[in-house]
């Protein structure tokens, strides 16, 4: 069935890319981003896909061409990282609002400054208010398995969104790791051929994109592309079971690693995962309870579920890979404690701010991060719930 | 994770660190193993001190950060001696293996009081031998595959054959050279 290989994470998604076979591919480089276009313009270039592969001056412009041969009715997509997706944001509510179905690689990186090539989240927690769907990886087969998945759930009739997939600048898209790819023919009957419903090539249905909408009808359009985020959760899970059936790889909205009986947990994105899953069996093998809840669907946010997954716990830690610059914490412990308020979790939370810029996050800082949650349930009180993990003060 | 194999290189940019690791993942993967293979970037310039890393298993790696305790240390530049802490973290009952023409009497002094077995190997001399440039990366490449003892040396040989075959498809010429290399640094490495 599948083939075993080792790939970094950035020919990984270039293969994803390659078997996918998109009608047209707009791209600008960035570190750490560059190689993904810079593959896939070899297999242009052997005749290997029959891509129109458009290489452009910015990323304003990338991202521009796609918003435009996705309104024309092609399948379209591009890869960025860090502040090429910044010039990239006048864009993104564009592609989200005329609900444009089209994907975008990223690999994420610091935003400057101080200008930095490494990873955080910054570049799309930034963008996570933008309309579009954000699916995190924690490594280079789920990144794959991932972009394998996207124009499934983006060109959903129910939902008709623009879809994010993120992995990690250099952590894994860097790195030589081993995976599972499929077959072409797999990925190339999972994915299907592309029909859209309404598009600007067809003559019978001559129709307008992105016209001026006045006060009277503004808030009507946002009210219908939240419509369209609705459907996702139910999408992105429809769309994993298919792909459970070809692959043998199970996905949800999050992965609940020794969660049944935890009583700490962590909550994050990313590479830090799987370290976070060292440090567990650690803790595991010396008898404490310590589980992760690894989201994977970022936006849409599933609240529910992931206030549901975390009913059990004494207390949480919630990693924020980027700032958020409120002084109280991050964007996803912003969204993590508001989902447990809702749902009157008595869990007590804490976020952290971790791995900026590209701070190595080892083992040991996991353990930590337990050993602190571990204490705040003995004691009963969080304390101060906005922290930063192995910062130099 | 008994089974875990930790490597780090120590290199300056445009020296081959990264290339060696990614090219020791590769072959470690021809062998049935779990691999990681990836460099730690700092400024990006030719020169500069790199450091890559490799992880080695028979079981599924899923740890994403750097090593600070290897077995292994390789140091492709002995100029790093000086400006980095190469032994950092290394464990005893491993091994650092260095690129020098000096003799391993000369070295020692300059690790710190290291404990462990130090290897030394000079590629330039077999770089130049067997490639009439200088590549420190494939003799180095061989010279760790036999200290760390990742896999034989028929299979390793046959198993570079295959990845250079395949990485220098467009420059066939090259490749007699680098074979040649790593042949002449598995006889070197001491």
């Amino acid at each position: 069935m599948g083939k075993r290989d080792r790939l970094s994470g950035n020919e990984a998604i270039a293969i994803a890319l390659r078997q996918i076979n998109p009608d047209v591919f707009p791209a600008f480089p960035i570190t750490p981003s560059t190689e993904i276009p810079q593959y896939f313009a070899s297999f242009v270039a052997n005749g290997q896909v029959d891509t129109e592969f458009i290489p452009v001056e910015s990323e304003h412009s990338s991202m521009s061409a796609a918003i435009g041969a996705s309104a024309a009715g092609a399948r379209s997509l591009t890869a960025t990282s860090s502040c090429g997706l910044a010039y990239m944001w006048e864009e993104l509510y564009i592609a989200a609002s005329n609900r444009l179905p089209l994907a975008l690689a990223l690999v994420n990186r610091a935003l400057s400054g101080p200008i930095n090539i490494n990873c955080d989240h910054s570049d799309s927690m930034g963008a996570r208010d933008a309309g579009w769907i954000q699916i995190y990886a924690e490594n280079n087969q789920e990144a794959y398995d991932n972009m394998v998945q996207a124009f499934r759930i983006s060109e959903h009739k129910d939902v008709r969104l623009p879809i994010m997939i993120c992995q990690d600048g250099f952590i894994t898209s860097h790195a030589v790791e081993n995976m599972e790819l499929l077959e072409d023919e797999q990925v190339k009957e999972f994915v299907g051929e592309y029909e859209p419903e309404n598009y600007l090539l067809n003559p019978d249905c001559p129709m307008a994109v992105g016209p001026y909408s006045i006060t009277d009808y503004y808030m009507e359009a946002k009210r219908n592309q939240a419509e369209g985020m609705k459907h996702v959760e139910e999408v992105v899970l429809k769309v994993a079971r298919e792909f459970a059936e070809i692959s043998g790889r199970e996905y949800g909205l999050f992965e609940a690693y020794c969660m049944e009986d935890a009583e700490y947990a962590v909550v994050m994105l990313g590479s830090a995962a799987g370290t976070t899953k060292d440090a567990i069996d650690a803790l595991r093998a010396q008898g404490e309870k310590a589980g992760l809840l690894k989201l994977r669907l970022y936006r849409p946010f599933p609240a529910e579920a992931i206030a549901e997954a975390l009913s059990g716990v004494k207390a949480v830690a919630v990693m924020d890979r980027a700032e958020g610059y409120t002084n109280h914490g991050g964007p996803l412990g912003a969204d993590v404690m508001s989902a447990l308020y809702r749902a009157r979790s008595k869990a007590l939370a804490v976020n952290y701010i971790y791995g900026l810029g590209g701070r190595d996050v080892r083992v040991e800082d996991m353990e930590g991060v337990f050993a602190v949650l571990k204490q705040i349930a003995r004691d009963g009180d969080a304390g101060e719930t906005y922290r930063y993990l192995g910062i130099r003060e | 994770m008994s089974n875990l194999t930790e490597i780090r290189w120590h290199g300056r940019g445009g020296q081959g660190a990264k290339t060696a690791a990614l090219l020791l993942a590769d072959v470690a993967f021809q062998t049935g193993k779990y691999v990681q293979g990836f460099p730690e970037y700092g400024p990006e310039r030719m020169g500069a001190p790199i450091t890559a890393y490799n992880r080695i298993s028979d079981t599924q790696i899923r740890v994403h950060s750097n090593i600070y305790d290897p077995q292994y240390v390789v140091v492709v530049d002995e100029s790093l001696l000086e400006a980095v802490d190469v032994t950092s973290g290394l464990k005893k009952d491993g091994a650092i293996l260095i690129n020098t023409s000096r003799p391993k009497e000369e070295i020692i002094p300059h690790l710190k009081g290291y404990e462990g077995k130090v290897y030394t190997i000079d590629a330039h001399k077999v770089s130049m031998a067997a490639m009439g440039k200088y590549f420190p990366n494939t003799p180095l490449l061989a010279a760790i595959v036999k200290v760390a003892e990742v896999m034989d040396e028929d299979t390793f040989l046959r198993e570079m054959r295959a990845s250079f075959s395949h990485k220098f498809a467009s420059k066939p010429e090259v490749i007699d050279g680098n074979m040649e290399a790593l042949k002449m640094a598995l006889e070197e490495v001491r």
